[in-house]
């Protein structure tokens, strides 16, 4: 029981003793602002700025959102053919790891000579860097069926597409869930950077404009919420995969002791 | 109802290459009568599971015929039940849910599934009753024991009644107890129903306890090597296991799969 809480409470401990020893680091060392600003800094800034702060992520949210409603709808399918069908696989395979070893960053001038500077890009950028887990990962739940499963529901006289949607699908759901907390971080990576580089609007904007004005303490509370937004869709996700898949994890139930 | 010396299924002269050159059967001669149940047994490697992909229409052979049900198989059949050494049963539904699988999936059912599902449910409840079950339908699989699920693994390859019914060392990962314990109810359930079984094990008391007759394989390439009419009475019990008949029969089978063995590692030894 006790040792119940503790692990409750051990994320806090550890995030508030990170904030003390670099606040004492600052402090200690005397680090001048422009280079590494003081949590305490930090926090004064995001609260003075909190208007602005507040406006651009939501911004940078919505882009990262739709962004990444693109890709779980790409991912899932491009996952389902690359997954129920070996032809796709071998022909698909290496242009996808391809297209996933190059650096997204790279991409983002190709897209705003195309769709001009602004949220478009942002959003393509979210996509293109979230959607490749997604992929993989209904792919491999797709694959990884049991021949004798198999075997059982064809000699029913099973088609191609019950034995996808009876069992392919439904098995493939953990493997979906928890690709989507990994992607939907990887999103915010990609609608940061597009805004970095091309756009008006949105947190990576924001903190792009602050440290051409050298005020790291704004470029740093920028990273806290980013990172803050990271966390909290992370973890809704993670929220929705034990409810729609606690059957995958039923080892990790709370044993009685 | 079909003459009596029809077979259900019928194998002639069949023999299968796997891409590869694995020649897995080869002049493989069988025949089942309907509503007999027949094993298949044979030393490890002797093509016992490409027999079963052969009857079910999963393999095609490369040479020779497999009749079942009077028609030549030429794709998967949509007619038989089928249970593994893994029960495979889809741990996100529960016990009752995976047994209305073939439901979903074999007409009519299919079409009146939705309709007359109370009907339905009944019918595999009273499955599971049959098999010891009982009041176990909500549960979910992984809350069953391997005993348990096997069982409900069995209910769902009988589900839809289907005429043949193909078991492919259904037992094997069982404790010897419980088994045993499944020997008789399987061979209840068949008494009942009376369909065509197929059982392919390396268990020889299990193939005896259970079959007709039972079909000694070659090693690979594998081929009928002996035939053995069963014709102890039944219902067969625990005891019908230490009666001399049956330890005859038991010994016999062994020393087939004995001289198959050894004739294989001959072979092997005049290759090499």
């Amino acid at each position: 029981m006790r040792q119940a809480t503790l692990q409750r409470l051990m994320p806090w401990f550890v995030v508030i003793g990170l904030f003390m020893v670099w606040e004492v680091a600052c402090r200690g060392l005397s680090v001048p602002q422009y280079i590494l600003p003081a949590p305490s800094v930090v926090f004064d800034t995001t609260l003075r700025y909190a208007g602005p702060l507040w406006d651009h992520s939501i911004h940078t949210l919505l882009t990262t959102l739709a962004g990444f409603a693109v890709a779980v709808v790409g991912g899932v399918l491009l996952g389902m053919a690359v997954g129920a069908s070996p032809l796709v696989y071998h022909g698909l395979y290496p242009v996808l790891i391809g297209f996933n070893a190059i650096p997204k960053v790279a991409v983002v001038p190709v897209l705003v000579v195309w769709f001009g500077i602004g949220t478009v890009p942002a959003i393509l950028t979210a996509f293109m860097i979230s959607f490749f887990p997604i992929a993989v990962n209904v792919a491999t739940g797709l694959a990884t069926l049991e021949p004798e499963l198999e075997d059982v529901l064809r000699s029913l006289g099973a088609s191609r597409w019950d034995i996808l949607v009876k069992v392919g699908l439904p098995r493939s759901l953990p493997y979906f869930f928890a690709s989507l907390k990994v992607a939907v971080t990887l999103a915010f990576v990609g609608s940061v950077i597009a805004e970095t580089v091309a756009s008006n609007e949105g947190i990576g904007y924001l903190m792009l404009q602050a440290s051409s004005r050298f005020d790291i303490p704004l470029v740093f509370a920028g990273l806290v919420v980013i990172a803050a937004m990271g966390v909290v869709m992370y973890f809704l996700f993670a929220a929705v995969e034990g409810r729609m898949t606690g059957w995958a994890t039923r080892r990790a139930m709370p044993m009685a002791d | 109802m079909q003459p009596p010396m029809h077979p259900f299924v019928e194998l002639d002269r069949v023999s299968l290459t796997y891409p590869g050159g694995t020649l897995a059967v080869d002049g493989l001669t069988l025949s089942v009568a309907p509503g007999e149940f027949a094993a298949v047994v044979g030393p490890s490697g002797c093509g016992k599971s490409t027999l079963m992909k052969l009857v079910t229409g999963l393999a095609r052979p490369s040479g020779g015929g497999v009749i079942v049900d009077g028609h030549e198989v030429a794709g998967p059949l949509k007619i038989a039940g089928m249970a593994f050494q893994n029960p495979t049963l889809l741990p996100w539904r529960t016990t009752l849910d995976n047994l209305l699988l073939p439901l979903e999936i074999v007409e009519p059912h299919r079409r009146r599934l939705r309709r007359e599902r109370a009907a339905y449910v009944d019918r595999a409840e009273q499955l599971l009753a049959r098999v010891g079950l009982a009041g176990f339908g909500p549960r979910h699989p992984w809350q069953l024991s391997g005993g348990m699920q096997q069982r409900a693994s069995l209910c769902r390859a009988l589900i839809h009644e289907p005429k043949l019914l193909m078991l492919d060392e259904p037992f094997g990962a069982l404790d010897a107890f419980t088994r045993e314990e499944l020997w008789a109810v399987l061979q209840d359930v068949w008494m009942e129903r009376r369909f065509t079984g197929i059982l392919v094990t390396h268990d020889l008391r299990e193939a005896v306890y259970l079959a007709d007759r039972v079909f000694v394989l070659s090693s690979r390439p594998g081929r009928v090597i002996a035939t053995y009419d069963i014709d102890l009475p039944r219902p067969r019990t625990l005891d019908t296991t230490f009666t001399p008949a049956f330890g005859e029969l038991v010994h016999a089978l062994r020393n087939d799969i004995s001289r198959a063995r050894t004739m294989a590692d001959k072979t092997q030894e005049e290759a090499s």
